[in-house]
């Protein structure tokens, strides 16, 4: 064996963690082919239609009503989830109630279900003739082909998200926070308020912008429901598949176009709400 | 391991009065018995430790008079009052955890001043009270100018320090400590006991304090209760107890302990091919129990009853001997200096206990 000499060692970064370039690479390489170049396509597409020509079809009445539409839609979608899903994940894990397990499984039905079934299913309960469209008519509300409808839709997409957001976050909390907070006088509403929401705020936010996020995007579940009726229930994702039909692929990137860049905007927004609420250092 | 006297001051001075009085409480889970009829009266100003193996249902206790849980039976009492009716807010027990339970998303100022603020409104001190009263527990856990801080920016021993100020800024007639140092390393654990005795004798608030380790319950406490399968095998001043511990279960529990059966007649304890006089002890069949310490080393012609020495451990002041009689393995620790001739692996010795504690056996 010879000793190496005087040669100094050559200095390597060492890092805990293996193959940091090729799983660094192997993430950008995914990332690009599965999000990024199919919306950079989307991204540029449009353009061909000039500035102006964009501006036009993002700023028609029809276009604006559908986005007006899906987005309010899916916020109040968000927020009905929001609320119901913290109900529903407090109820799984801090009641103890024969069929918890079932009703722990039919959660993620939303999931698994082909939307169009689900819209199918829905617009024949909602509908002026289905068991609910008739009890609700007795009271002049009409839900199915009406922006109502849409809510209806996007609600039970979205569903899932919240839940199974919030539950995990719910389940490891420490239940000493409760108990001191109850030694120390707090009460029930104390508790909640206090201790509890602030601990799974953040679970609940994520859970709330998938949800919306997921709504924004839903197609199959609204169609039937929705009644597609330009200018008052047609959704986003619907105009851009009818300027798909009518050959006007532009027309069609456009209002995607629109589309993204109003989510990314809402997603980062939610993003520096959620940076800005979070305590310093406060690891999870 | 040793037992330190009272490493500071003069114990609290008790008066008779004993405002806490638990009687006859059990706490059943299913089948399982967490505590079997246990009585104990905690008096004014005092720092009671609950010691015990863990199942010994010393956190239960600690839990019923918080009002975490309630007894199945029996009834607990302060001052007079029945304390089982009471709410959480009326009993005013502060409680400390094992992992802090800090509210990870306030201000370590807003922690202390959680249990104020969350008064009914008629009774909430105002804004600048507050303040005061946080700053003043600041201090007082030696904190100063930590409040803007979170609790995830502070050392474990700093974060149960923070514990401690918000279980007493609700200025509670009883604090409870449920392994309150369980999760901090040896070091910052010692530093905190002392301080958590200060901070009591500062205080005077009744103190009790659930713990496994019979070395922070001795050093700490004015009386110990020591719990085994949720009944008390004895209460009493450290010393009182570690000098007559009353059952088999509390001599080895307090430390290190050498067990053989042996038989007492005419004021002799008749030991292997030995007798020790023994004023004390009815006949009969005894347990004898020796600590390792307490233990003269002869050689074999001399003093005490046989057995082999099978291993020499030199462990830093004290050498430790195990010695073996029939199937009986005795540890001896030697810390009086040099080993006396003779003392290797494989050697004869004779072991001569200075001390006995006997219990009749069988019990």
């Amino acid at each position: 064996m010879s000793i190496a000499v005087s040669s100094p060692p050559r200095r390597r970064s060492t890092r805990l963690l293996p193959g940091f370039r090729l799983s660094l690479g192997f993430t950008v390489i995914y990332l690009s082919l599965i999000v990024l170049i199919p919306l950079t396509a989307l991204i540029l597409r449009p353009w061909e239609l000039g500035v102006a020509g964009v501006w036009g079809v993002v700023t028609s009445p029809r276009v604006v009503a559908a986005l007006k539409l899906s987005f309010g839609a899916s916020a109040i979608a968000a927020a009905i989830n929001a609320v119901m899903g913290l109900i529903v994940a407090w109820v799984l894990v801090r009641m103890q109630f024969p069929g918890r397990r079932l009703l722990d499984a039919i959660i993620d039905l939303p999931f698994a279900l082909p939307t169009a079934v689900a819209g199918i299913a829905l617009t024949a309960l909602y509908a002026p003739n289905g068991p609910i469209g008739l009890w609700l008519a007795e009271f002049g509300i009409r839900a199915a082909y009406s922006p109502l409808g849409v809510v209806i839709a996007l609600t039970f997409v979205g569903f899932p998200f919240v839940v199974r957001a919030v539950q995990p976050v719910l389940e490891d909390l420490d239940a000493g926070l409760e108990e001191a907070a109850f030694t120390l006088g707090a009460n029930s509403w104390q508790r909640t308020w206090m201790v509890v929401l602030p601990a799974i705020r953040p679970a609940l936010i994520t859970g709330v912008s998938l949800a919306f996020a997921r709504a924004v995007g839903e197609y199959g579940s609204v169609i039937f429901i929705a009644g597609n009726l330009p200018l008052r229930t047609e959704i986003a994702p619907l105009l851009i598949v009818v300027r798909l039909e009518e050959y006007d692929y532009a027309g069609a990137a456009a209002v995607g176009l629109a589309m993204l860049s109003l989510s990314f905007l809402i997603l980062l927004a939610v993003n520096g709400l959620q940076r800005l609420m979070a305590t310093p250092g406060a690891g999870r | 391991m040793a037992l330190r006297r009272r490493a500071f001051g003069q114990p609290t001075a008790l008066n008779n009065h004993m405002p806490l009085i638990i009687k006859d409480i059990s706490k059943t889970y299913g089948q399982g018995h967490a505590l079997q009829n246990l009585d104990l009266e905690v008096g004014d100003r005092e720092f009671l430790a609950l010691l015990g193996p863990s199942g010994s249902g010393k956190t239960t206790l600690l839990r019923i008079l918080a009002g975490l849980i309630s007894p199945t039976t029996g009834d607990v009492s302060f001052d007079g009052a029945d304390l089982l009716s009471l709410s959480a807010r009326e009993r005013k027990a502060g409680m400390v955890f094992q992992h802090y339970a800090l509210f990870r998303h306030m201000t370590v100022a807003a922690n202390i001043g959680f249990g104020l603020r969350v008064r009914p409104r008629r009774d909430r001190p105002s804004a600048e009270d507050i303040k005061r009263r946080t700053d003043e527990l600041l201090s007082l856990v030696q904190l100063e100018g930590y409040g803007a801080r979170y609790p995830s920016q502070l050392s474990g021993g700093q974060r149960q320090r923070v514990a401690l100020a918000r279980a007493l800024a609700i200025e509670p007639r009883m604090l409870l400590l449920d392994e309150p140092f369980g999760a901090l390393d040896a070091k910052v654990r010692r530093e905190l006991r002392y301080w958590l005795r200060r901070v009591h004798d500062e205080t005077g608030v009744t103190t009790i304090f659930v713990t496994h380790d019979q070395e922070e319950a001795m050093d700490l406490a004015d009386r110990v209760a020591i719990l085994n399968s949720g009944k008390i095998e004895q209460v009493g001043a450290p010393n009182d107890i570690y000098a007559s511990p009353a059952t088999p279960f509390v001599f080895d529990f307090l430390g290190a302990a050498n067990e053989a059966r042996g038989l007492v007649s005419d004021g002799e304890l008749h030991l292997y091919d030995a007798r020790f006089p023994l004023a004390d002890a009815a006949a009969g069949e005894v347990k004898a129990f020796f600590r390792p310490h307490e233990v003269e080393i002869n050689p074999a012609d001399g003093r005490g009853f046989l057995a082999e020495v099978v291993g020499v451990i030199a462990r830093g002041p004290a050498t430790r001997l195990e010695c073996m009689r029939g199937d009986q393995m005795m540890e001896i620790d030697w810390a009086r200096g040099r080993l006396p001739d003779g003392v290797a692996r494989g050697a004869q010795i004779r072991l001569a206990p200075e001390r006995f504690t006997t219990f009749p056996a069988g019990g």
